[in-house]
């Protein structure tokens, strides 16, 4: 027994052998395997970081932004300011799965995608080499609808506490397609005329949506604002946030889930990802202490609201910038919006009376806006090497660069980004205004609440 | 038989608890109110708006004592409750009618 298997051992070689023919690899085979591992290789950790990028930006929708809004509300207001953000995870999600990923990212023209990618289709695992090489097109696709549902929800800030739900679907919808899609398609989509890295007239720098995500989000918020005018008892009667603890922790899942948001802009990665990474924190972190400051100075008492509101202004204002600018600009960019978004929220909309509930346009409007042109400022090729002439040599990128005239591109980006959130709001609102009888709830409606009055339901009910 | 209703800043509730039943009252019922008299309120200040906040907190004790003990209850309630400032709150005193155990239907100050 035992000499039958000892046989059978020494045989095993033979038997390996007879099955893989003998011919060894030339180099070339070696050198085609090699490079295929490197391929897979790299595009197995560029997708890892894509798709942890697409769940952190989801992230900062639900639980994030809603948290943070929910808490600055009345408690009767809860509920309502909260789905304000919860409903777009699923309303958006189907239009970009129907049709807003194609006329956002579908090429051809330069104001509008076409419908190439109508259902989806053909966007699957094979990467899309204009938008991400090395990663499934469903990957990119996915990762930009997370973007796509927290831009309406940051509008929902200017609304809050007096605006119909069945109105408020209905102007997201429409704002989408007005504003939107077309928005992302000028500036990240391919031919679109914005595009600064895929043949766009006017290049704009916008890394990670200053323009698209916060510009048309926060002017749209002022046009909201003034379209549906004051709260009941604005400013006469106390509104105080009811609960500033869970904004607390909405704003923390905000800057968290920014790192998907700006480092995942750089759609690998990447050691740009690692400097829009460094960028985005420095930037909250100056903010926060700039607002804190500031109101330190003003009211004699540096508040929890204010740091946290800081933060979230030095996160819209490094938005564009982030995959340009240095560390030390990053700060600088940070300080300037905590100062100019604190100034917009307090000053300046008292002066001019109009109840963005939440400071949406004085958070992302203004801080989006005084973001992408600090973007032309400090934009460089030391951080950012992918801009090169046909010989290859680098590009200056921003004002420090020696390219000063970058600032008018920005200056073209913003007045577009202005522009038709401001037009497309107006026509959104009307057309949900008509559609339901007043995009306002009635004045006992908002009296009782909108938890109750729209939704059947209250947010605290801590006897039972 | 006299009702006593106290209100007292919050922070002195541990305190007249300890007081009253330091002199043998058992029964109380304690309510988390707010109100104001002649303190004033506070200012608050939320993203540059200005909010007077001149409800107050404040903690109502009531309690039902015999007539004789009137007085002995009052001392306690003030000596607990007094820091001396405004704000301290009140002690109102009302009569009593009737008082009725629920578990055997006791009557009068054997219920209290």
């Amino acid at each position: 027994m035992k000499r039958l298997l000892l046989l059978g051992l020494i045989l095993l070689p033979c038997l390996a052998f007879a099955q893989t023919p003998a011919a060894p690899l030339t180099l070339e085979q070696r050198v085609t395997a090699a490079e295929v591992a490197v391929k897979s290789a790299q595009s197995a950790g560029d997708n890892a970081w894509m798709l942890t990028s697409a769940a952190l930006v989801l992230m900062m929708t639900g639980p994030g932004l809603a948290l943070f809004y929910g808490g600055l509300v009345r408690r009767k207001n809860v509920l309502s300011t909260i789905m304000h953000s919860f409903v777009l995870m699923g309303v958006v999600t189907v239009l970009w799965a129907l049709i807003g990923y194609s006329l956002a990212f579908g090429g051809g023209s330069a104001y509008i995608g076409d419908l190439r990618y109508l259902f989806l289709n053909g966007v699957g695992a094979v990467p899309n080499a204009d938008y991400g090489a090395t990663i499934p097109h469903q990957t990119y696709m996915v990762y930009q609808l997370m973007f796509a549902i927290i831009t309406p929800a940051l509008i929902s800030g200017a609304f809050a506490e007096r605006m119909k739900f069945s109105a408020m679907l209905i102007f997201t919808t429409i704002w989408m397609f007005l504003v939107y899609f077309p928005m992302a398609h000028m500036v990240w989509g391919k031919d679109g005329l914005l595009n600064s890295s895929l043949g766009g007239k006017f290049p704009t720098f916008d890394f990670a949506g200053g323009t698209v995500v916060h510009i048309t989000s926060g002017v749209s918020a002022l046009v909201c604002a003034l379209y549906l005018k004051k709260r009941l008892g604005y400013p006469t009667e106390p509104i105080r946030p009811h609960n500033i603890v869970i904004s607390v922790i909405g704003a923390c899942l905000l800057w968290v889930g920014w790192f998907g948001f700006n480092a995942g802009s750089a759609v690998a990665a990447s050691s740009l990802a690692s400097s829009a990474f460094v960028a985005t924190h420095f930037a909250a972190a100056s903010a926060a202490l700039a607002w804190m400051f500031v109101e330190w100075i003003k009211t004699g008492k540096p508040s929890t609201l204010g740091a946290i509101s800081g933060a979230v202004a030095g996160l819209v204002a490094i938005t564009p910038a982030s995959g340009f600018v240095a560390p030390m600009p990053a700060l600088l960019i940070g300080l300037c919006a905590g100062v100019v978004c604190y100034f917009m929220a307090t000053a300046v909309k008292h002066m001019f009376g109009y109840d963005d509930a939440l400071d949406a346009f004085g958070v992302h409007g203004a801080g989006g806006t005084l973001g992408a042109i600090l973007t032309g400022i400090f934009a460089t090729n030391l951080v950012n090497d992918s801009f090169k002439d046909p010989a290859g040599k680098l590009l200056p990128l921003g004002l420090i660069d020696g390219h000063g005239v970058q600032i008018l591109y920005q200056l073209v980006g913003i007045a577009i980004a202005w522009g038709l959130a401001i037009v497309g709001s107006l026509i959104a609102l009307k057309i949900a205004d008509m559609i339901v009888g007043g995009v306002r709830v009635t004045k006992e409606d908002e009296q009782q609440g909108l938890d109750l009055s729209q939704h059947g339901e209250e947010g605290y009910l801590l006897e039972n | 038989m006299k009702k006593l209703e106290a209100i007292v800043q919050p922070f002195k509730m541990e305190e007249v608890k300890e007081a009253l039943k330091a002199i043998g009252i058992d029964g109380m019922t304690i309510t988390e109110v707010r109100g104001h008299g002649r303190q004033k309120g506070h200012k608050e200040v939320y993203r540059g708006q200005e909010y007077n906040v001149d409800l107050l907190p404040k903690v109502k004790f009531e309690l039902v004592v015999a007539d004789a003990r009137v007085e002995e209850v009052i001392t306690a309630l003030t000596a607990s409750a007094r820091t001396g400032k405004i704000g301290d709150g009140k002690i109102f005193v009302y009569e009593v009618a009737e008082a009725i155990r629920i578990r055997n239907g006791d009557r009068g100050e054997s219920a209290l």
